[in-house]
């Protein structure tokens, strides 16, 4: 079910449309939905599709090809570490591997508390604040140390 | 003549509040766009101006905007649409966010001037993803316009109506390409389409449509108010007016500075602190990740513009995204990272494409791994080649140009990794 505050967020996403494109806010009404529940279950997707009036399967094609969307359960936070090139060159390795080891997680997987997930990511158009990643999608953290990783981690336990 | 910095589209970086409506009409801001509209000036003079200026568009391809802007049906009756590229994903580019979080109203003012120009209402702007702060800022900035009335409805009491909105992408590099963004702005998967026909007769739902990069936008009103001759002579032949450039990786200071084209490449260099740790420079990728690398005698002997970096530095300008890369760099892991980067990227779609970034990407790896064979070398080359020119969109030519460029100057390192089964950087 999409929550009252989730369906007035998408009506001001349609109301960019014009009124016959209404899939054309299915990103944003899928963003949204996951903004809600942490992640999109099938049921999500299906109630997107029946409030924008598409077939389940237009909105589950969207929901599976952009990366930022995610469709099975992840930890409270999502952590996405650029590893891309300009990360690369300083040492985005160097924090994925503090991360690994602080979390006792590989990327790609969550810590058993459900608290963490470590993932890599492709360039964020920020590589000016290298290394850097994202908390949930939305939060940008630069210029990392591990330091700056630990207190990071002390703030989000 | 690299004198000037932040004149056109960083002219309110610095200033308190640099991206409110206050701070962009203290310097002169939405001046152009009041003039124009009440005065009515004619589409025509204000496409002969950016002729005259030399802008060429900043997303990459470099094509006259100008030009481009005469391409769409003048006279057409139904929607067209006007769409903004700020899906900033090519790895090395940041320059865009920053226009956007610092000086969002330039982008409005510049997106309405061409939509005044090429009889548009309705227009949008496409937002990288992964940089949900900016997108924010500029969803303010839009509700700021609409209520000072410089967005909707007749705007400042003249008979231009104009309607621009912001559309979050999430996380799909192909969608910088200008067909897939389109595809995505309809709510679908951000697949190329084939060209033609081309975004001017079939656009954004199937409408006419012009797409321009964020900072073509930006230095639109700039142009009108000083005049096409005077950003035109801020640069040099080819390259007219100033460039940001993007700078990254092992640089003592990774920036954005907007400088005149044409600054030579060791003076830009400094303006990002030189080359970290003291250290010596090996290469540089100039234009983002899609263009070839330059080795480091050569790329000092660059100017930072469209035709020196082609004809000096054998690779292209791009969006002016500068990678810096010192003398401990290991290439082959670099190409590994990037080749695994357009192998996961591809939409798939074309067959050329889907297979060979996966092909050169595993081949690569299998060298960087130490468990390479000399016929590798030539078989990245040949498959590089059978992507090129075979597919629908540039992203397969993007997958190839790394391969074949880092093969070309650094194939001893290639090599060494082959016959020894590590880096010879560690030797
Ligand atoms: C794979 C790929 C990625 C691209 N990414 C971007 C991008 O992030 N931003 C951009 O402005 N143009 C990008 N382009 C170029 C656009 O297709 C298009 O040429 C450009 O937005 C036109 O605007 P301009 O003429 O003002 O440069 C990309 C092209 C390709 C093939
Ligand atoms: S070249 Fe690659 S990314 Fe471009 S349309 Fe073909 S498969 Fe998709
Ligand atoms: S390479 Fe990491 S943000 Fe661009």
């Amino acid at each position: 079910m999409l929550s009252k505050q989730a369906i007035a967020k998408i009506d001001r996403e349609l109301s960019k449309y014009p009124a016959d494109q209404r899939r054309a806010a299915v990103m944003s009404a899928l963003r949204i939905a996951q903004v809600e529940h942490g992640w999109l279950s099938k049921e999500a997707i299906a109630d997107v599709a029946a409030y924008l009036g598409i077939p389940d399967i237009a909105a589950l094609e969207v929901a599976s090809f952009y990366n930022m969307y995610e469709l099975e359960a992840v930890g409270k936070y999502k952590l996405t570490v650029c590893t891309n090139i300009s990360c690369m060159l300083r040492d985005a390795e160097g924090i994925v591997e503090h991360l690994e080891h602080k979390l006792g997680v590989h990327c790609g997987e969550t810590t058993a508390d459900g608290k963490f997930t470590l993932r890599e990511g492709e360039c964020m158009g920020a590589c000016g604040g290298a290394p850097l990643l994202l908390i949930n999608n939305h939060e940008m953290r630069e210029f990392l140390t591990p330091e700056k990783v630990d207190v990071m981690l002390e703030e989000l336990n | 003549m690299s004198g000037s910095f932040n004149q056109v589209c960083f002219r309110t970086v610095g200033l308190p509040n640099p991206a409110s409506l206050k701070t962009y009409r203290s310097v002169g801001g939405y001046e152009v766009l009041k003039r124009i509209i009440t005065e009515k000036i004619p589409a025509a003079e204000i496409i002969a101006e950016i002729k005259l200026s030399g802008l060429r568009g900043r997303g990459g391809a470099g094509f006259p905007t100008g030009l481009k802007w005469t391409f769409m049906p003048r006279n057409y009756d139904g929607e067209k649409y006007l769409v903004c590229n700020s899906d900033e994903g090519e790895p090395g580019t940041f320059k865009d966010r920053d226009i956007l979080r610092y000086n969002p109203h330039q982008i409005i003012e510049g997106m309405a001037i061409g939509a005044y120009t090429m009889g548009v209402k309705t227009a949008y702007n496409y937002i990288h993803g992964e940089i949900w702060a900016e997108y924010e800022i500029f969803e303010r900035a839009l509700d700021e316009a609409r209520v000072a009335g410089l967005l909707g409805d007749n705007i400042l009491g003249t008979d231009f109506t104009f309607n621009l909105y912001a559309h979050h992408g999430y996380g799909a590099y192909i969608c910088g390409e200008e067909t897939a963004l389109i595809e995505s702005i309809e709510g679908k998967k951000g697949q190329p389409r084939f060209k033609p026909p081309f975004p001017a007769t079939y656009g954004v739902f199937g409408k006419p449509s012009t797409i321009n990069n964020t900072e073509t936008f930006a230095s639109v009103p700039y142009i009108l108010q000083h005049g096409g001759q005077n950003f035109l002579d801020l640069g040099v032949a080819n390259s007219g007016g100033t460039k940001l450039f993007s700078i990254s990786g092992h640089v003592e200071k990774p920036c954005n500075v907007e400088v005149n084209m044409g600054m030579p490449f060791p003076e830009l260099l400094a303006l990002a602190g030189g080359v970290w740790k003291g250290r010596k420079l090996k290469a540089v990728i100039p234009g983002g990740s899609s263009v070839p690398v330059v080795p480091a005698d050569i790329m000092m002997q660059c100017t930072m513009d469209y035709d020196s970096i082609v004809k000096v530095g054998g690779s292209m300008l791009g969006a002016g995204s500068v990678i810096v890369m010192d003398e401990t760099t290991d290439m082959v892991k670099t190409l590994d990272r990037l080749s695994y980067f357009y192998y996961e990227e591809s939409c798939g779609q074309c067959t050329p494409c889907r297979e060979g970034t996966g092909w050169l990407w595993r081949v690569v790896r299998r060298i960087a791994e130490g468990k390479g064979r000399m016929e590798d070398l030539d078989l990245l080359t040949d498959v590089s080649n059978n992507i090129s020119g075979r597919t629908i969109c540039a992203l397969g030519d993007a997958a190839a140009t790394p391969v074949l460029s880092f093969i070309k100057h650094f194939r001893p390192e290639f090599e060494y990794y082959i016959e020894h089964g590590r880096s010879m950087l560690k030797a």
